[in-house]
């Protein structure tokens, strides 16, 4: 956990001071913002996967997922997405904000094991922001026996998140696929949901693991889609969301069930008992 | 002083046990009377305490009665809980300047006086280690609970006069302490009104608690005031008239989750959140950043209850909408995933959510009538059906 | 039960004008049910054991999402039929479906239905042609649905 100074009985609710140094519109309310610290040490230490808590001053705190990839040189990028206030400030905040930062928190997407893995990436909307900094890093990563798959999903074609970086890592040797449910007329690549894409890569499911991020509904079929395919189940990892409010395990809000996002997850292995839970209603 | 020894004191020893504390610098937390409940006040002297005062607790009924009894404790539980002390329902995390684009942060010092909780029940002690291991026991301990926790003087009291809402002793909670070196407390009081005036047998459970013994007086502990205090536990648990099968219940409640009673609660549950609030290990809560006119901005933290709609937002709306879902969110967490969460359950059968339900809902009947059709599902495809 | 379940299937669309010998192999698979207000015919990753032919009575097919009241697919109705994951593994309802208002309804054992198909291809060609039938209606209309035909301007 990330202070600017180190103090006696220091409250792990308060933040670190960050700039917002530069912010990138994505689509028409994504945002991604990169920070730098006010001062001290830098780079900021965190595994793709993890999330921080962002606190706009005088507007509230949030959880966002860590969009760069470990290890990057620069700041520290956090996509955003405008659904409420403290969003909204985040995504309109001008270069040169100070903003609070407090994490990293949650387990990761574990990718420092998956060199002889085929790696299949499924994200829909804004779920590829979480992804991106693993993706980066599975691509780059020198010594990599596996594939990388990158399938992505949109509402439409002018929603699709990180263009340029789908070219760059088709470039740098993924399979990269993206499908759109509602299609514009210069659109000429999948039509359907990211499911219907699972059969046309060549992944071995043997040796498959899969990382999907995305809204539950699609996760849950995306899921069906690679145990039909012969995907085992333990292979899966998926990234759950609940109300975060602390990140470190005080606050009882981030609960599901018998876990709390914040500490056993986001990112999850899946397991029948995961998917008992989160096909509940209510839960 | 032997930690093992116990000894005997009157009245008079307690007041100069307060004295002695108050010379310590604590401030001195006890049982008074008022509003018509036991609530935790500042206390001075045992003038101060629930002197002949009785209560009287049922499901959704709470009623004190008073009389010329000289015992000082023999009543069960008020609705607080020393959950306030260590833990308070609001408290200011911290608050930020800005000038230009320089943010500047400063966190509030803890500079209350240590506290020394007088009277606490054995429930109650449980109840603050469920705590420790939310608070002080997880990968981010608290800093600042576990000050006031580790800085904290506990003097139990022990129970005699159980109410039919309680069941510390399904628990396994009560209604008295153990002995020993890291049983949790400073001192341990046993009130004995066997024979007039009531005299109160003290047992030394920390080197704290022997330096502190050192200025009550007191005669050592003769065998029948040892068996004094036998006698006052076991009649204790002898009254206490409701059960929970704590050993089952967290597998039946996990296996129940469609169960249909969930649906009967669900109709009776106002979702008030009164529970959350008197329980003494209900610890959800949430931070709230505030703005003043000249710009500061100040982040509290505060008790939520997840009986409230809003605490299960997400940004569509909330996961929990229904008062079925929140009531089985607070009951399962509770009795059942509070053991995957933190190793214990959460439930230390202390009773007040019994108590101080406005509509009476009894968890310990809950329970049983859940137990009783085990794997009961809502019966949705009946077979039959008119030939219309 | 003196009324002949398998003239209740003959009745039904899904295989009315079939031969009456095909609508008492059907009913030998099917019992009557009725479904309460509210109530679940189908429930999302439950073993898909049956085809409901509705009589009486709206049901709507759902999807639940943390943090939404329940997204609805589609209603079907009196006349029509629910649920087809009976018919491929791994058996398990893909969605829920929820009776609207009282719901009366045949419901077709899927084990029964099933294994007759299999023991007589011919039988098993009409009820695939007949079911094959609904469901490319429904994913037509599906895909025109999908069009948003009423959205914002579809200019571009």
């Amino acid at each position: 956990m990330l202070l600017t100074e180190v103090e006696p009985l220091s409250n792990p609710l308060t933040p670190a001071t960050y700039r917002v140094v530069a912010t990138r519109v994505e689509t028409g309310d994504v945002v991604t913002l990169s920070l730098e610290p006010t001062s001290g040490p830098n780079p900021f230490l965190f595994k793709p996967g993890q999330f921080n808590m962002l606190t706009s001053f005088g507007v509230g705190e949030v959880a966002i997922s860590i969009s760069s990839a470990p290890g990057a040189p620069g700041p520290v990028e956090h996509t955003v997405r405008d659904v409420g206030a403290i969003t909204h400030s985040l995504c309109t905040a001008a270069v040169g904000t100070v903003v609070g930062v407090r994490g990293p928190f949650g387990t990761d997407w574990g990718v420092d094991g998956l060199d002889d893995k085929d790696v299949v990436i499924v994200a829909g909307g804004i779920g590829l922001a979480p992804l991106r900094g693993a993706i980066s890093y599975l691509v780059d990563k020198p010594g990599r026996t596996g594939r990388v798959y990158v399938l992505v999903g949109a509402r439409e074609p002018d929603q699709i998140t990180f263009p340029d970086d789908l070219k760059r890592w088709e470039r740098d040797g993924a399979v990269v696929k993206v499908t759109v449910d509602v299609p514009d007329s210069r659109w000429w690549g999948a039509i359907g949901v990211v499911t219907t894409l699972l059969p046309t890569v060549d992944f071995d499911p043997a040796r498959t693991v899969a990382l999907i991020c995305g809204p539950e509904i699609m996760m849950r079929f995306t899921v069906r889609g690679l145990v039909d395919l012969g995907v085992p189940l333990g292979a899966i990892r998926v990234s759950l969301e609940r109300n975060m409010q602390c990140g470190i395990g005080w606050c009882g809000h981030c609960q599901l069930g018998p876990l709390l996002i914040c500490r056993d997850g986001p990112v999850f292995d899946y397991s029948q008992a995961l998917e008992k839970l989160i096909s509940e209603r209510e839960r | 002083m032997d930690l093992s020894a116990s000894f005997v004191v009157d009245r008079a020893g307690l007041d100069r046990l307060l004295g002695a504390l108050t010379a310590r610098g604590y401030r001195t937390i006890g049982p008074v009377v008022r509003d018509g409940a036991v609530v935790q006040r500042q206390v001075s002297s045992t003038d101060d305490l629930p002197q002949g005062w009785h209560d009287e607790q049922a499901p959704g009924h709470y009623r004190l009665h008073h009389d010329d009894d000289p015992s000082l404790f023999a009543w069960a539980v008020g609705p607080g809980s020393p959950k306030s002390e260590f833990y308070p329902a609001r408290s200011l995390v911290w608050r930020a300047t800005s000038s230009g684009h320089v943010v500047t942060l400063e966190q509030p010092t803890d500079n209350a006086a240590p506290v020394a909780l007088i009277g606490t029940r054995p429930c109650e002690l449980a109840g603050m280690r469920v705590l420790d291991r939310v608070f002080a026991g997880g990968e981010v301990p608290d800093p600042h609970y576990s000050e006031r926790r580790e800085s904290s003087f506990v003097v139990i009291a022990e129970c005699g006069t159980p109410a039919s809402t309680c069941f510390c002793t399904s628990m396994g909670t009560g209604p008295g302490v153990d002995g020993g070196a890291g049983a949790g407390y400073d001192l341990a009081l046993t009130e004995l009104t066997s024979s007039g005036e009531p005299r109160y047998l003290v047992r030394i459970g920390s080197e704290r608690g022997a330096e502190v013994a050192e200025e009550m007086g007191g005669s050592q502990a003769a065998p029948q005031d040892i068996a004094a205090r036998d006698a006052v536990l076991e009649g204790a648990a002898h009254r206490i008239e409701r059960k929970l099968d704590a050993a089952n219940v967290r597998q039946l409640l996990a296996s129940n989750l469609a169960h249909p009673r969930w649906d009967d609660v669900a109709s009776r549950c106002l979702a008030c959140g009164n529970c959350t609030l008197v329980c003494p290990t209900c610890f959800c809560g949430g931070v709230t950043d505030t703005t003043t006119v000249d710009g500061t901005v100040e982040r509290h933290r505060q008790w939520n209850s997840c009986f409230d709609l809003a605490h299960s937002l997400v940004h569509t709306g909330p996961v929990r909408a229904t008062t079925w879902s929140r009531y089985r969110q607070w009951l399962t967490h509770k009795l059942s995933t509070w053991h995957d969460q933190f190793g214990t359950s959460g439930c230390v059968g202390c009773g007040r959510c019994i108590t101080w339900c406005p509509v009476g809902i009894d968890i310990t009947a809950e329970v049983a009538a859940i137990a009783a059709s085990d794997g009961a599902v809502p019966v949705s495809i009946e077979s039959g059906g008119d030939r219309s | 039960m003196t009324e002949n379940i398998g003239e209740l299937v003959a009745e039904h669309p899904l295989f009315s004008g079939l031969p009456v010998d095909i609508a008492e192999l059907v009913g030998g698979c099917s019992q009557n049910v009725a479904i309460a207000t509210g109530q679940l015919l189908l429930e999302e990753g439950e073993p898909a054991r049956s085809l409901f032919l509705l009589r009486r009575g709206h049901v709507a097919l759902e999807v639940h999402e943390p943090g939404r009241v329940p997204l609805v697919i589609d209603r079907i109705g009196p006349g029509q039929a629910v649920g087809w994951s009976w018919m491929f593994p791994p058996y398990r309802w893909h969605f829920d479906a929820r009776a609207l208002e009282p719901v009366g309804a045949i419901s077709v054992d899927a084990d029964c239905l099933r294994s007759k198909a299999e023991a007589d291809p011919a039988f098993g060609y009409l009820l695939m042609k007949r079911l094959a039938a609904v469901m490319l209606e429904r994913l037509q209309a599906t895909r025109i649905r999908l069009l948003d035909v009423y959205g914002r301007d579809v200019a571009h």
